[in-house]
């Protein structure tokens, strides 16, 4: 009965922390500015099945895309077990689905395998951030944290694989000992049987220590999520369902401009009145979208982005993974002045310069390569271009040549200096 | 490989003062209009329309920037502008159809003058030239002969990944009988050749290596007689990067139009 409610008020007071601060991290994306993203709800639900639940686009790496799919699958199928675990811990039953009988067998020969599957992946995961050194897990943006974030999360997850494994072992070996009719399968733990004590109390103890481990663990884990890159488990399904569906290649369009230019083109036209000042592009958080922060909190920092990035692989500073994680530190940054003064008091920094400096943003060549590479459908680019925006429409600052350029345009109607009266001279030479 | 002087191409103004009108619009782009390079493209590109009889016309000295330099290196201002007299004047002929040799007009014109009132079919000249090999009327005959030539082909950001466009320019090349040979990158995993974005239009920034140089090392792995372009920036680019490994004799680098008009004796 105490360790019934011992367990009750944990696991409370965990969902309940962890609910407090995943709103905070809404709060944080609710920032940004408004972007309609709820139309086509049919092709949205499509390409969140394909993308985050079928991962359509981890394909493209083969050896990873085998490893997460041991892990992902895991963790998706675990779930079931928790729910097991987490009745009989407010319940205080032991195997309380165990009626199910050979399904029941079914299940957890199942989730035994997909433990070893977890084990064997994460273990692999390790040794190719750690010994072999894959590059895509290295760069500028990847300092100690990120690494360490990343090594934290493979050994939290391969230690509570190796509870949920032990677990079993001790109780598949207690009710040999008993002589019961053993309840349940276990193809993996079976293996371990022989390391475990012969002693009931001592299997016991062990069995319910795992137990409790494996619990405390997963509940821990789960709270560690919103520090962590390891959001995009949960952050990937929105994150996809919300994704860009228009072609590639077309540029939002800024409103706010049209109203100007068509006044300027039309005198009779008035634009419609709008209470809040205008800024044109992205200086800070607040003026990005809801959805380019999203993108930034579901970032997995797995860089595929930056390995495709033509400036990146050239030696450029560019590197899009970076802009994303500027981009959620920085909204960090501000959740945390809000949380601390009540609303955003001025801190004197902004996401451009102080995050992302102007010889990254100019690197970029539009490619949309980042934005094909990345597995959850995140958009680098759209940031890159929008910093640009702010540099030039706000602040006129641009690389002379840039400037040079948009003088041609303005004054020949083309990018180079040629007389617009030249334009068709190529019929005539041969 | 014809020899006149003056190749035959009305303008919409033209057409319109005489009472025609044509089936599709030929938008050339600045480069096509300007650059030497690009123009012989311009003029291929015509050469086929002529020889496939097409009715078509360009806009001449009326056309104007789309603005795409201008939008990707964050002037909304400057490409409106450029959007919306270009779509007047487009709308003023009541264009319907519009054909361009260049990614980056095609892109702009087709994905982002819808959102400012400019609605049009829009296609580029892979796509043009594949429905006309489809139709019979490009036979790659009677010109110069491609069969078995290495030919690897270079995805132009703008058409591939922007918009999709992946099969038409390898078809325009598999009727060659020639031997498509792939790079590394291709495809959606393909590499910019480092014009896009505005970069075309300023130095580099700080790095090991130009983009250019690194697409180049990889077209030249595929030891390729015929390094077949789609954008007149990509041409451009691949052309200097040939330049710099001093292989433009024995590496040619052909936009896929050149490569039909020559293989169909244009
Ligand atoms: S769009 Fe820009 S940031 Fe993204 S891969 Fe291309 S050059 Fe890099
Ligand atoms: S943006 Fe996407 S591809 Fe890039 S690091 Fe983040 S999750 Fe990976």
């Amino acid at each position: 009965m105490i360790s019934q409610l011992i367990f009750a008020v944990i696991f409370i007071l965990a969902i309940a922390l962890f609910t407090y601060n995943i709103r905070k991290i809404v709060r944080n994306i609710k920032l940004g500015r408004p972007l309609k993203r709820s139309d086509r709800p049919k092709e949205r639900l499509k390409t969140m099945l394909r993308v985050a639940f079928g991962q359509s686009k981890m394909t493209k790496r083969p050896v990873a895309f085998v490893l997460h799919l041991f892990v992902y699958l895991g963790f998706v199928i675990i779930n079931i077990e928790m729910l097991e675990i987490v009745i009989d811990g407010l319940a205080g039953t032991h195997r309380v689905f165990a009626g199910l009988g050979i399904l029941y067998n079914f299940l957890i020969a199942c989730f035994e395998w997909l433990a070893l599957g977890v084990l064997v992946g994460c273990a692999i995961f390790l040794i190719r951030r750690n010994i072999i050194h894959v590059k895509r897990f290295f760069g500028v943006e990847m300092t100690k944290w990120p690494r360490t974030d990343a090594n934290l999360i493979l050994i939290a997850e391969i230690l509570l694989m190796i509870a949920f494994l032990s677990m079993n072992a001790a109780d598949f070996k207690m009710q040999s000992l008993n002589q019961e009719t053993v309840i349940g399968s276990f193809p993996i733990s079976q293996w371990l049987v022989n390391l475990l004590p012969a002693d009931l109390d001592a299997l016991h103890i062990i069995e319910r220590c795992c137990w409790w481990f494996h619990i405390v663990g997963v509940l821990a884990f789960l709270n560690y999520l919103p520090y962590s890159k390891h959001l995009h488990i949960i952050f990937a399904f929105p994150n996809t369902y919300f994704s860009n569906l228009h072609p590639k290649g077309q540029f939002s369009n800024m409103e706010s401009v049209q109203h100007e230019v068509k006044a300027m083109l039309d005198p009779s036209y008035t634009p419609p009145s709008t209470d809040q000042p205008v800024r044109f592009g992205v200086k800070d958080i607040q003026d990005l979208t809801w959805k380019n922060l999203l993108d930034a909190y579901t970032c997995t920092e797995c860089g595929r982005c930056t390995s495709v990035c033509p400036a990146n692989i050239t030696g450029k500073l560019l590197s899009p993974r970076k802009i994303m994680m500027d981009t959620r530190d920085r909204t960090a940054e501000i959740g945390k002045n809000i949380d601390h003064n009540g609303n955003f008091s001025d801190d004197g920094k902004a996401l451009l310069d102080d995050y992302i400096s102007r010889e990254e943003i100019w690197a970029c060549t539009t490619c949309n390569a980042c934005v094909e590479a990345c597995p959850v459908n995140i958009n680098p680019l759209e940031i890159i271009v929008n910093l640009r925006q702010y540099a030039i429409m706000e602040e006129s600052q641009a690389p002379s040549s840039i400037n040079a350029m948009f003088g041609n345009i303005e004054n020949n109607g083309a990018p180079w200096k040629y007389a617009q009266a030249d334009r068709a001279n190529w019929r005539e030479v041969n | 490989m014809s020899d006149e002087k003056i190749i035959q191409v009305p303008t919409m103004a033209e057409m319109l003062a005489k009472g025609e009108i044509p089936e599709i619009l030929f938008w050339v782009g600045c480069a096509g209009s300007f650059d030497e390079r690009a123009q012989r493209i311009t003029r291929d590109i015509c050469k086929i329309l002529s020889h496939v009889g097409l009715k078509f016309a360009i806009l001449g000295t009326e056309e104007g920037c789309t603005g795409d330099p201008a939008k990707r290196a964050g002037n909304e201002f400057l490409f409106q502008m450029q959007a919306m007299m270009n779509i007047e004047l487009l709308n003023g002929y009541e264009v319907k159809k519009i054909v361009t040799a260049c990614p980056h007009c095609f892109n702009t014109i087709k994905n982002e003058y819808p959102l400012l009132g400019g609605q049009y079919e829009v296609i580029h000249h892979s796509q043009l030239l594949q429905q006309l090999i489809d139709e019979g009327k490009l036979k790659a005959s009677g010109g110069e002969s491609f069969k078995g030539k290495r030919i690897t082909y270079h995805d132009p950001c703008y058409l591939g990944r922007s918009n999709n466009v992946y099969e038409a320019p390898r078809k325009t090349l598999e009727a060659l009988d020639a031997q498509l040979v792939e790079m590394k990158r291709c495809r959606s995993n393909g590499l910019c050749c480092g014009a896009g974005g505005a970069q075309m239009f300023k130095e580099p920034e700080p790095g090991k290596k130009d983009i250019n140089i690194e697409r180049i090392d990889e077209a030249l792995k595929t030891e390729p007689e015929v390094i077949a372009a789609a954008c007149p920036f990509c041409m451009t680019m691949l052309r200097d990067g040939v330049k710099n490994y001093n292989k433009e004799e024995e590496v040619q680098v052909l936009d896929i139009a050149e490569i039909t008009a020559r293989a169909n004796g244009l």
